[in-house]
């Protein structure tokens, strides 16, 4: 018998060059243009799309590997989790809403960000960045499945979970986060890995999943914080694409240059402006807190960004313009957004409440040259009020910024004390935004942001009732009526905490776990 | 005998979220089912897309088939992602081991050259038509209607990646990277495969989902699948290329298994209406004969004088399928 040759064995990198590499083809029977339709319109030019580096070198053999694995031990926790009441673990009920606005808010836009990934897997001509994107596709749905199963016991117990894709769709303040992936996926495939791929997962995962996800570990959610841990592989590939695609594009021509800034000066913007919501949370809503918003923007923004910022200066980026604003802002936006949901708390899925002495105390410590001087006053008053039984509920309707869809309660650089209003006019229409950032991003595609379906404006249009609804009736009651098309169960998932049937339940269940009366 | 442990039980306030409970009552959910049922936004979209504002985002007019429920179209299998990837794990587990054996031992070189020209000339320049169906079903997972169809659609395009790298395996087993290099240029420049690539590259540009679904899940996929891992795999099998066998096994047990899934699809749009049937049953009318004709210099080449009758068998049982899923073809 013949010695047997064996083969050299091939290098990982060279494997999978051979796996992914050259299963595509110059197409010929049909012009690349036509099999690749969104290739050009944004004016990003590519010429060599082989010279794209993966940043992970993954098959199919391997990802299934890794990935059964994982999805083998998350199940297995959160079947044990529900099985054992696992609910009752948490520090307190009032955390159950920062699990609330994560499942409304946040989840429904991993499903987003599956479709737009699948998107940009079909449309970009080079076969490197569309393997990747397919891969990131269908993590992404893995991560919306594994939160809604993740969150699906605390549904059977708990109020404000229950309609959560109706109410994305619908209520007020979720439009931000999903005006923020509508915006994305609207866009063309490019400045869609600006704004997702770049901007929401490299720039600022750290201050969205990060916190939550601490949050989860340091408040007894064993589910969620299982989630998290899960998940965080991926989002480390997640990163690593998104950099490299900044990078590719950078790399391909200089007249890429212009068009990169101005997607990131606009998605930066963007995405500090949807983690207002994530700043109040970490805040106010955690019982047990992991960091405040301010610190978390130090470590996270100011340090971390700052070193990706310096490393993509050889490239020519700067830093955007109304990032300057934000050193100021952090004193201030989580005070002010929980300010304003503490107000409109009768139409939020949510249960709101103001701090005890205690928390204050640590507020007053973490925010020492802000949260004296402007807001204990003001929430101290609320506190006290609700205690005399006149618990505060605003029933007007706020302005909302054209860009971002928050209410305009921002106030001005340099003076907490006056909101702050922009005008631009389009087509001889007045539009109004939040801030400089928001104002430069609707000047610069004012035919996009005409277009947004802002909450209020058609609360006010009579958008927003129950089909069939007559509001001449004698005692319209517009609000009640705006709630139900919402699917509020109007008196529990809304109002104060206090009093609130989760708390009732949640004290009344560990009660039946913990004691034997 | 049986043990009972206590638990301290508590009322739940419900059991599912209530767009399921709209559906289904009530009652515990699977996890397919809060995973997959409207979750995808069907109201409100904030912007025109830039890439084609005569629609929304997720709209239902991207295709011509008009279903009353997108959800009706579920998978039988009930893959959500956690479903899929540990089942396709497990095959993978079963496919490695196959290749570990194979390169360890060297039963490459055992395989008879006759059989192993035919596998280098048949089954490795399908790696590209395996890409060319990565992109039709990325496609219909960016821009179908419904998750039920959607989800599937991107497991399924991932599939077709995975076949691709089997194929590439195969390649690199039986020749080396070398192998790839042949294949490619077959591919683009040899008479065999021209048909087939301008059919791929037809497809590609479709616009329409639903006829992508159909053009390449059910007729390409469904006359290509049972002639090569079906029929040629047999004939590998009788003559000694046993080990090449062992190398499809994935592709072989993928087709039966989405096969089913592919039909229950079909079965299900073309019994919502007779426009749907008209519509489906035309599809399948204009792509077979094309697939055909693509698929006939192959069938040439791995079955010489056999080709014809092999493709008219291929031909009957998929005609028979498309019947049973409520099709006139």
């Amino acid at each position: 018998m013949d010695m047997n040759v064996k083969k050299k064995k091939l290098g990982l990198k060279e494997k999978y060059a051979h796996m992914t590499r050259g299963l595509d083809w110059e197409t010929s029977y049909q012009p690349m243009d036509k099999v690749f339709p969104q290739a050009k319109f944004e004016g990003i030019k590519i010429h060599d799309w082989d010279k794209w580096e993966d940043p992970f070198r993954l098959t199919m053999d391997a990802y299934w590997k890794y990935q059964a694995e994982k999805e083998r031990k998350l199940y297995a926790v959160l079947d044990a989790f529900a099985q054992n009441n696992g609910h009752l673990g948490i520090t307190d009920a009032r955390y159950l809403n920062a699990v609330k606005l994560f499942l409304t808010g946040i989840s429904p836009l991993e499903y987003v960000a599956h479709r737009g990934f699948a998107a940009a897997g079909r449309n970009f001509p080079g076969v490197g960045p569309r393997v990747a994107c397919l891969m990131q596709s269908v993590d992404e749905i893995r991560h919306a499945q594994t939160q809604i199963h993740a969150i699906s016991n605390y549904n059977k117990h708990y109020d404000g979970f229950h309609d959560f894709k109706h109410m994305l769709e619908r209520v007020w303040y979720l439009s931000v986060p999903k005006s923020f992936f509508d915006d994305a996926f609207s866009a063309g495939p490019f400045e869609w890995m600006i704004a997702i791929g770049f901007s929401f997962e490299y720039v600022l995962t750290n201050l969205l999943f990060v916190p939550f996800m601490s949050g989860a570990a340091y408040n007894g959610d064993m589910a969620t914080v299982t989630f998290g841990f899960s998940a965080q592989s991926d989002e480390a590939r997640h990163m690593t694409l998104g950099l490299e695609c900044i990078k590719f594009m950078l790399e391909q021509d200089p007249d890429n240059l212009p068009i990169v800034q101005k997607w990131i000066d606009k998605w930066a913007w963007r995405g500090i402006r949807v983690l207002s919501l994530v700043g109040m949370m970490m805040d106010y809503m955690l019982p047990k807190r992991v960091m405040s918003w301010k610190e978390a923007w130090e470590i996270y923004f100011e340090q971390n960004g700052g070193a990706l910022f310096a490393d993509l200066a050889r490239y020519g980026i700067k830093v955007p313009e109304c990032l300057t604003q934000c050193s100021e802002d952090k004193e201030h936006i989580s005070h002010q957004a929980w300010a304003t949901f503490y107000q409109y708390g009768g139409a939020a899925a949510f249960h709101t409440w103001m701090p005890n002495d205690e928390e204050m105390d640590w507020l007053s410590a973490k925010y020492p040259n802000t949260f004296d001087k402007y807001y204990r006053a003001r929430f101290t008053y609320w506190r006290d009020e609700a205690e005399k039984g006149n618990r505060f509920y605003s029933n007007t309707l706020p302005m909302l910024c054209q860009v971002c869809q928050i209410p305009m309660i921002f106030t001005e650089p340099g003076d907490p004390t006056t909101l702050c209003y922009r005008e631009s006019e389009y087509e001889g229409e007045k539009y109004h935004t939040c801030s400089d950032g928001c104002q430069h991003i609707f000047d610069n595609e004012p035919e996009k942001y005409a277009q947004a379906w802002l909450p209020v404006h058609q609360i006010y249009q009579g958008n927003c009732f129950p089909e069939g609804t007559d509001p001449t009736v004698e005692g319209f009651d517009p609000l009640a009526a705006v709630l139900d098309w919402y699917h509020f169960n109007n008196g529990h998932d809304n109002l104060d905490f206090e009093g609130s049937r989760d708390q009732a339940n949640f004290a009344a269940w560990r009660g039946m776990a913990t004691k034997n009366t | 005998m049986e043990i009972d442990l206590r638990t301290v039980a508590i009322k739940p306030l419900r059991h599912t979220f209530d767009h399921i409970a709209r559906r289904f009552g009530d009652k515990p959910a699977s996890r397919y089912q809060e995973g997959t049922y409207d979750i995808q936004q069907t109201d409100i979209f904030h912007y025109r897309p830039m890439w084609g504002p005569e629609l929304q985002l997720f709209d239902k007019r991207r295709t011509q088939v008009q279903m009353k429920d997108w959800y009706a179209l579920k998978d039988p299998r009930q893959f959500y992602y956690g479903a899929w990837t540990i089942a396709r794990s497990r095959q993978q587990d079963a496919a490695e081991s196959s290749f570990d054996m194979i390169e360890e031992r060297g039963l490459a070189d055992i395989v008879p050259e006759e059989i192993k020209q035919t596998a280098l000339a048949v089954l490795v320049p399908l790696r590209h038509v395996e890409w060319g169906g990565n992109m039709g079903n990325s496609y219909i997972s960016a821009y179908g209607y419904g998750t039920a169809i959607t989800q599937p659609c991107l497991y399924h395009a991932m599939d077709h990646l995975a076949v691709a790298q089997y194929l590439t395996r195969i390649g690199l087993v039986l020749e080396g990277p070398e192998a790839l290099d042949s294949a490619k240029d077959a591919w683009m420049t040899g008479a065999m495969w021209q048909p087939m690539r301008q059919h791929v590259e037809n497809v590609l540009v479709v616009q329409d989902w639903f006829e992508i679904f159909v053009a390449q899940n059910l007729v390409l996929e469904g006359l290509t699948y049972p002639l090569v891992y079906d029929y040629l795999d047999g004939d590998f099998s009788a003559n000694g290329g046993t080990v090449i066998s062992m190398m499809t096994r994935f592709m072989g047990e993928w087709s039966t298994e989405t096969g089913k899934w592919v039909d229950a699809q079909i079965k299900v749009a073309a019994a919502e209406s007779a426009e749907n049937k008209a519509l489906i049953s035309d599809w399948v009318k204009q792509y077979r004969p094309l697939v055909l004709a693509a698929l006939a210099p192959i069938a040439q080449r791995a079955f010489g004088d056999q080709a014809e009758t092999v493709l008219a068998e291929v031909t009957a049982q998929f005609n028979a399928r498309c019947t049973k899923s409520g099709l006139a073809v």
